[in-house]
C-alpha cells in the first residue's frame, strides 16, 4: 500500500464525515472553559472502540486538534483559556477583543492553528522516525532547563511590575508542590488532609484563577462584556491573512517550537505556546506592544499549540510513548484496537498509520472553514447574550468542567478556592498567568532537577549533568537571552537616543 | 443498535460527569475502573467487555472514577449498589500499599475481591544496543561501581520502586533507582540512554518491540511470547512481582452473587480470543477465583509489606 492509497482511504466519505464531526465536536468542547482537549478525547474514546482502527484514529485526531483550537475562543472572548494550551492566547487575544477586534483575533487564531497543525502533521508524515530520536535526546536536565526557560516568561509577562510577576510565579510554584512528590514520595503542605494529597490539579486551578475574576468583574461592573460601537462582526479574513503573511517568520518559528515541544513526553501544548510566545516577543521589534493586543502574540500561541498535535503523535506512534496527555488516551485506544505502536506500526500496519496521518491533515484543513464559521458564531453569541445569561452560563460550565476532570467534587472546591485567591490577588494587580505558569512548570522543573541530581551524583558528574550537555546549553542560552535582551535593548536604545539628542544639541 | 447507542450515550454522560450514578438497570453490569479511559486498567476492561457481555447476557457499562492513584474509587466501593450489578477493578500492590502509608478512605480488608484475572509482570529492560546483554552483566557492573548504574521506574513507593529495591537486596548490589512521573516517561529515559536500564512492565517492554532487550521477567515461568528471556527465579533471585488486576464487589453483595460474578470472570478468562489478545500484549493470565482469592491476597500482602518496610515506606 503506497501513500496514494492512504490518501484515498483517508478521503473516503465516511472518514471525511468523521473528521468533520471530530473537528466540530472538538472545537465546541475545547471552547468551553474547563473542558480540555484531553477530556474531549477521553470522553469520546469509548465511542471509537466499536469502530475500525483508521476511522477511529482519524476521529480522535480531529477532536484533539479541534479542541486545541477551540480553546482560543474563550481565551479571546472571555480572557479564560478553554484549554491549558490557550493560556498564552489570552495575553493578546482578550485585549484585542476589548478594543473591538475580537473577530479579527479569532480569524487569526484559526489561520494560525491551521498552519501550526499542518506543520506538525507534515513533520509527523515525513520526519517522524528521526524526530522521535530528537525527543529521546531530551533527558531530565533538558526538561529542567526548558521549565526554567518557560519561567523566564514571567519577567516579560509582568512588564512594569516584575516583582508582582515573580511573586505570582512563586505562589504557583508553591501550589505545585502540594501533595505527594512524584520523585521522592514526600508528602508536602497537605495540612494532614486527604483532600490535598493528590495535589492541585492544573485545570481546576486554571479555571478558578482565570475565569472567576472575569465573572466577578462582569457582575460588579455596569459595562457590557465587550464594547462594540455599532461594529458588525465579520470574518476579516483578508486583513487576517495580511497580518499572518507579515508574521510568516513568527508562524514558522512558533510551529517548529510547537512540533518539537509537543514531541517531548511531559511537556505539552501549554508550555509550547508559552515558549513560542516568549520567543515571538523577544524577537519582535516592538516587544512592549505584546500583552496589549499584538496579533503576533495570538499567532505565536495558536500556531505552536496546534503544532503540538502532530508533534505529540510522533513519539506516540513511533515509540509508543505519548507526547501529550491526550496522546496517552489515544495510545490506550490503539491498544484496545489491537494496534501495536512502535517501529512495527509503520511497517506492518503502515496502511493504518498513514491513513490516520492523512486524516489528521485533512481534519486540520477542515478546521479552516469550520473554525471560521464557529468562531463568528461564538463571537456573535458572546456579544448578543445578555450578561444576566452569560455569567450564570459560564459559571455553570466552570463547575461542570472542574467536576468532569476526575468526576470529583474536590476539584470543584479547588476551582472555587483558587478563584477566590485569584480574584483577591487581581485586585492588587497580580495577574493569573504567572501563578498558572508556576503551577504548570513547577513539577517539570522539580522532577528534572532531582532526577538530574540523582543521575549526576550516581555517575559522579554533577556539573557536567547540569552544564555539559549540548541541548541544555542551547536552552540555557535562549533563557539567558530572554532574560537579558530587554535590558540590553533598552540600554542600546537609550544610548542611541542620547547620542541623537547630543547631536541635535550641537 | 438503539440499545448500543443508549449505552454509548450513557457512557458518554457518565464520563462527562453529567450523571452522578448509573440507574440500576436489571440488564446491565456496571464495571467501575479506578483509572482514566485509555489507561492499562481501561484497556484490560475493554478487552474483557465483549466476552463479559456474551457470557453474562448483560450490557456492560464501563465507568471511570479517577483520583488519588485509584483510592478515590476504592474508597467509594462499599457505598455502591450491592445487588450484584456493580463490580470494580482493583490493582495490587496499590490496594495494599496505599492504606499502609496513610488514611486513604478505605482499608485493604474492606475491598472484597472475587477474582484476580491477570498479572502485568515487572521486567528489566535495556536499549537493544546496550553493553549489558544479560542481567548478570548489569549486576556485575553494579558490583564493580556500586551506585553508578541507574535504573528508571515509575514513581516513588510504587511497584517498580519496591521491585528495584527488592532486586538490590536479593543481589547484594546498589543500583540507583531514578523515579519518573510514569511508565512512559521512564521508558523514554531508558530508550534515550539517560539511564542504564528501566524497571518496567512486560507490556511496556513489548510495545517497544526490537528497540529494547528484556534482561529478565518477574514471572513463575518464561513468557510464551518471549521464550528466550529468563525469569528472575531461574537466575537465582526469588522475585515474582508486578501489578495484579482483580475484580471487587461492594461488601454487602451476597455470597451467591459473589460466586456468580466470580464464575463470570472465570469464563471470560477462559475465552481463547481474550487470552490471546492479553498474552500478545504482555499480560500473564492468573485465573484466581473467589474461593482462592483470600489466601492468595494474604500471601501477596505479606510480600508487599516486607518490601515496603525494606524501602522505608512504612515503619
Amino acid at each position: 500500500m503506497n501513500h496514494f492509497d492512504s490518501v484515498l482511504a483517508a478521503m473516503s466519505p465516511g472518514n471525511l464525515l468523521l473528521a468533520f464531526i471530530g473537528v466540530v465536536a472538538g472545537t465546541v468542547i475545547g471552547a468551553m472553559p474547563g473542558l480540555t482537549a484531553t477530556m474531549a478525547v477521553a470522553v469520546l474514546v469509548p465511542f471509537t472502540f466499536t469502530m475500525e482502527p483508521a476511522p477511529a484514529l482519524i476521529m480522535l485526531g480531529a477532536i484533539y486538534t479541534g479542541a486545541i483550537y477551540g480553546g482560543a475562543y474563550s481565551a479571546v472572548l472571555l480572557n479564560t483559556p478553554g484549554t491549558p494550551s490557550a493560556i498564552a492566547t489570552t495575553f493578546d487575544g482578550f485585549p484585542m477583543a476589548k478594543r473591538g477586534d475580537g473577530d479579527l483575533a479569532i480569524t487569526l487564531a484559526c489561520l494560525s492553528s491551521v498552519v501550526g497543525g499542518l506543520v506538525g502533521a507534515v513533520c509527523l508524515l515525513l520526519l517522524a522516525p528521526p524526530l522521535a530520536e530528537v525527543a529521546l535526546a531530551f533527558g531530565p536536565i533538558e526538561y529542567f532547563w526548558l521549565a526554567i526557560l518557560g519561567l523566564t516568561l514571567v519577567a516579560a509577562l509582568s512588564e512594569g511590575d516584575a516583582w508582582k510577576g515573580i511573586a505570582g510565579a512563586c505562589v504557583g510554584l508553591l501550589l505545585s508542590m502540594i501533595g505527594s512528590a512524584i520523585v521522592g514520595g514526600d508528602i508536602r503542605y497537605t495540612l494532614d488532609t486527604e483532600f490535598l494529597l493528590g495535589g492541585i490539579d492544573v485545570v481546576p486551578a486554571l479555571i478558578g484563577l482565570f475565569c472567576i475574576p472575569v465573572l466577578v468583574d462582569l457582575v460588579v461592573s455596569r459595562e457590557e462584556h465587550l464594547e462594540l460601537e455599532g461594529k458588525v462582526a465579520g470574518f476579516r479574513l483578508r486583513e487576517a491573512i495580511g497580518i499572518a503573511l507579515r508574521n510568516k517568520v513568527n508562524l514558522a518559528r512558533s510551529s517548529t517550537i510547537g512540533t518539537v515541544i509537543g514531541m517531548l513526553p511531559g511537556a505539552g501544548g501549554s508550555i509550547a505556546a508559552l515558549v513560542a510566545y516568549s520567543e515571538a516577543r523577544r524577537s519582535s521589534s516592538d516587544p512592549a506592544s505584546f500583552g496589549k493586543g499584538n496579533p503576533a502574540g495570538i499567532i505565536a500561541s495558536e500556531s505552536s499549540n496546534n503544532a503540538t498535535v502532530g508533534g505529540g503523535f510522533i513519539p506516540t506512534l513511533v515509540l509508543g510513548i505519548p507526547g501529550t496527555p491526550a496522546d496517552a488516551v489515544v495510545l490506550g485506544a490503539l491498544l484496545v484496537q489491537g494496534i501495536k505502536t512502535g517501529p512495527a506500526l509503520f511497517n506492518e500496519q503502515g496502511a493504518i498509520a498513514y491513513t490516520f496521518i492523512f486524516g489528521l491533515l485533512i481534519a486540520t484543513v477542515l478546521m479552516l472553514p469550520v473554525g471560521l464559521v464557529l468562531g463568528r458564531y461564538a463571537y456573535r453569541s458572546i456579544i448578543a447574550v445578555p450578561k444576566s445569561l452569560l455569567v450564570p452560563g459560564i459559571a455553570f460550565l466552570t463547575v461542570i468542567g472542574s467536576y468532569a476532570i476526575h468526576n470529583n467534587v474536590d476539584d470543584v472546591i479547588v476551582m472555587f478556592g483558587t478563584g477566590v485567591i485569584g480574584w483577591g490577588m487581581s485586585r492588587f494587580g497580580f495577574g493569573p498567568a504567572p501563578i498558572v505558569l508556576g503551577l504548570i512548570l513547577g513539577p517539570l522543573a522539580e522532577q528534572g532537577f532531582v532526577q538530574g541530581w540523582m543521575i549526576g551524583s550516581a555517575t559522579d558528574n554533577l556539573l557536567g549533568m547540569y552544564f555539559g550537555r549540548p541541548i541544555s546549553l542551547a536552552i540555557i542560552g535562549v533563557a539567558t537571552l530572554t532574560l537579558l535582551y530587554p535590558t540590553f535593548s533598552r540600554l542600546y536604545h537609550d544610548r542611541k537616543t542620547r547620542r541623537g539628542a547630543t547631536r541635535a544639541d550641537r | 443498535m438503539t440499545n448500543r447507542f443508549n449505552r454509548r450515550f450513557l457512557t458518554l454522560g457518565l464520563a462527562a460527569g453529567m450523571l452522578s450514578a448509573a440507574p440500576a438497570m436489571a440488564d446491565t453490569l456496571n464495571y467501575v475502573i479506578a483509572f482514566p479511559a485509555g489507561g492499562e486498567s481501561d484497556v484490560t476492561a475493554r478487552l474483557q467487555e465483549p466476552v463479559l457481555k456474551s457470557v453474562s447476557g448483560k450490557d456492560i457499562v464501563i465507568q471511570y472514577k479517577v483520583g488519588a492513584g485509584g483510592a478515590t474509587a476504592w474508597a467509594s466501593l462499599n457505598k455502591l449498589p450491592a445487588d450484584g450489578s456493580t463490580v470494580m477493578g482493583t490493582n495490587l500492590p496499590h490496594i495494599f500499599l496505599q492504606p499502609m502509608q496513610k488514611d486513604v478512605g478505605y482499608k485493604s480488608e474492606d475491598l472484597i475481591n472475587i477474582y484476580v484475572f491477570e498479572l502485568t509482570p515487572d521486567a528489566i529492560v535495556v536499549p537493544v544496543d546496550s553493553p549489558y546483554k544479560t542481567l548478570k552483566d548489569l549486576i556485575d557492573a553494579a558490583k564493580k561501581t556500586p551506585g553508578a548504574i541507574t535504573m528508571a521506574g515509575s514513581g516513588t513507593n510504587t511497584g517498580p520502586h519496591l521491585s528495584a529495591t527488592t532486586l538490590n537486596k536479593l543481589t547484594g548490589t546498589k543500583i540507583t533507582y531514578i523515579p519518573f512521573s510514569g511508565t512512559a516517561t521512564s521508558v523514554a529515559a531508558m530508550l534515550g540512554k539517560q539511564v542504564n536500564a528501566a524497571m518496567t512492565f512486560t507490556t511496556a517492554a513489548m510495545q517497544q518491540g526490537d528497540r529494547v532487550r528484556m534482561l529478565a521477567v518477574a514471572t513463575e515461568q518464561r513468557l510464551s511470547t518471549h521464550p528466550d528471556v529468563p525469569t528472575f527465579k531461574e537466575l537465582g533471585y526469588d522475585m515474582v512481582s508486578g501489578v495484579y488486576r482483580g475484580i471487587a464487589v461492594p461488601k454487602a453483595t451476597s455470597e451467591a452473587d459473589r460466586k456468580r460474578l466470580s464464575e463470570l470472570f472465570g469464563k471470560v478468562n477462559a475465552d481463547a480470543g481474550f487470552r490471546k489478545k492479553m498474552v500478545d500484549a504482555g499480560f500473564v493470565m492468573t485465573d484466581i477465583p473467589y474461593e482462592k482469592v483470600g489466601p492468595f491476597l494474604d500471601a501477596k500482602r505479606k510480600e508487599y509489606e516486607a518490601a515496603a518496610r525494606e524501602v522505608g515506606m512504612i515503619k
